[in-house]
């Protein structure tokens, strides 16, 4: 190995000009999707559509890799029945398919409690890299119980 | 589950044949000098070195000296760009390149225009093809250098480099290509002519990760990158990885051997694969299917469908493919060479390519159009589009 000269410290002082690496996060636990998320993959749980649905929600943009299309139907207070469609990576389908299968029979209440972290959960991890994907579980749980709320407070 | 793997991603690399093995083993084992040493280990490497240096030369029709052994592809790009720009530097700063290049040249090209080059990105049209009219026009006075891939990674479309190379010949400006995905796929020898430089890579081929070389035609100025010893004429300092070269050598000389007979059923294997995939799966588009392409290489979208998504139903099932972009962050990045094309960000997020290769068959073609048929469906049927 060469040494420095007197005048050069490079070796000590990390160079300011010398650009931010993308390093790998040495406490990332999972490198690949698990069995369980593989298993949500491969068969989500409440995929489809509700006729006459109580909530509706849209989130997501395609354009950036995923989009998620939920629907709810409540009776007093509880979700009776979820059911949603998403488009996206394996991330994204395992975790839509993983906060359904939370918020069926929830009170509306304890479902507004859900974090992506419940999610992530649940299903045991998720690579870091696909931890946003749980997001747009929660976003769009959240946005279709808003959207039962605000037309529930339109009928009364 | 213990199903045999199809690999269908030999653009991204090849498995090792048994000739590159055979003729690495040595070099492994016993004969393990370096080719600089003076006594007879180094004498042998030596010797071992300039015959796969001979070897390849044959194989290109070029001379030995004309042969510069690298580490790779990326690495014999970086030298050809950064060495003529070195060399060129007092002439002129202008450099022109494609908009679809692999990213060891496109990133190259950027950095040097950090460092006060000029920069031109030649767009592609539909088909991605670069429209030789359109770098004819853009050619300056201060053009220096013209670097344009002989055949796109992910497309596979063909690219007029023998237009270019004489349209760069004429200009008295060097001409680049980098040839790592049409080199033992089609034969190249009117390319080689056309080219002052051309970039190989072992690993594509059926030879092992780690060796590469760039032709560099007699007087092409190109300043050496890597500085240090006089190896590899004195361009590209180091010691030289000689079993890998060996390798090299060898898979070279196996590649071009019968290449027409590969490259037709290759050909016919991927045509196969295409029309039954369009037979079978509503609302596919193939791309780059109008231009000329390498013979193995297949690039498609699935409207409605994230190709990640794909990619790891195949793996479940044994099918290695692979996709232009990945969804890490959230915003992922399209594939640079479909949005080239026009393609939307949408449309590319649902694009795969499959590249076939010398282990392909047509059973595990129509095996592959049966699987993605099933995914594809499924995959519909999940989503919110």
């Amino acid at each position: 190995m060469q040494t420095g000269t007197p005048e050069d410290d490079s070796a000590q002082e990390p160079d300011a000009s010398v650009p931010e690496h993308e390093e790998e996060n040495p406490d990332a636990p999972y490198i690949f999707y698990n069995d369980i998320v593989i298993e949500h993959f491969t068969n989500p749980r409440n995929v489809g559509e509700i006729d006459n649905a109580d909530g509706f929600a849209l989130v997501g943009d395609p354009a950036c890799g995923d989009q998620m299309k939920l629907w709810i139907k409540v009776d007093a207070g509880y979700i009776v029945d979820i059911k949603f469609k998403s488009f996206g990576c394996p991330g994204a389908i395992a975790t839509s398919s993983m906060a359904t299968q939370l918020a069926m029979g929830m009170h509306i209440d304890d479902a507004k409690l859900l974090t992506d972290d419940d999610i992530v959960r649940a299903l045991g991890g998720i690579p870091s890299n696909k931890e946003h994907c749980s997001l747009m579980g929660v976003g769009a749980l959240q946005a279709a119980i808003r959207d039962y709320e605000q037309r529930s407070s339109i009928k009364s | 589950m213990n199903r045999p793997t199809i690999y269908f991603d030999h653009n991204a690399t090849t498995p090792l044949c048994p000739e590159a093995r055979n003729a690495m083993l040595p070099f492994l084992e016993t004969a393990f000098g370096n080719p600089s040493s003076y006594h007879h280990l180094g004498r042998q490497a030596r010797a071992s070195l300039q015959s796969a240096r001979r070897e390849l030369a044959a194989v290109l029709k070029c001379s030995p000296a004309e042969v510069v052994f690298t580490s790779g592809g990326t690495e014999a790009n970086n030298m050809a760009l950064r060495g003529v720009a070195a060399a060129l530097k007092d002439r002129g700063r202008h450099i022109i390149t494609s908009a679809i290049e692999h990213h060891s040249v496109l990133k190259t090209a950027e950095a040097l225009a950090g460092d006060g080059y000029d920069v031109t990105f030649i767009p592609v049209d539909a088909q991605g093809v670069v429209d030789p009219e359109c770098v004819a026009e853009v050619t300056r006075a201060d053009t220096i250098l013209i670097s344009v891939m002989s055949a796109n990674n992910e497309t596979g479309a063909l690219q007029p480099a023998l237009e270019l190379g004489a349209c760069a010949r004429r200009h008295g400006i060097a001409f680049h290509t980098d040839a790592v995905q049409t080199f033992g796929k089609i034969p190249m020898g009117a390319v080689l002519e056309h080219a002052d430089l051309v970039t190989l890579a072992s690993h594509k081929i059926y030879g092992p990760v780690g060796a590469g070389a760039l032709l560099v035609r007699r007087g092409t100025p190109l300043a050496s990158v890597i500085t240090g010893g006089h190896h590899e004429h004195g361009l590209r300092a180091g010691t030289e990885n000689v079993a890998a070269i060996a390798g090299f050598a060898a898979a070279a000389q196996q590649a071009v051997s019968g290449l027409d007979t590969e490259a037709a059923r290759i050909a016919a294997l991927r045509d196969r694969f295409e029309e039954r995939l369009l037979a079978t799966i509503p609302n596919i588009s193939i791309n780059s299917r109008a231009a000329g392409r390498v013979p193995n290489t297949s690039n498609i979208c699935f409207s409605g469908v994230e190709s990640e998504s794909v990619l790891l139903h195949l793996d479940l099932l044994g099918i290695c493919a692979s996709a232009g972009s990945a969804c890490t962050t959230g915003e992922p990045e399209p594939s640079h060479v479909l949005r080239a094309m026009g393609l939307s960000s949408m449309q590319a997020q649902g694009a795969l390519r499959f590249s076939l290769g010398r282990s392909t068959t047509a059973e595990q073609v129509d095996m592959v159009v049966g699987v993605l048929a099933g995914i594809i469906k499924k995959l519909r049927e999940v989503s919110s589009l």
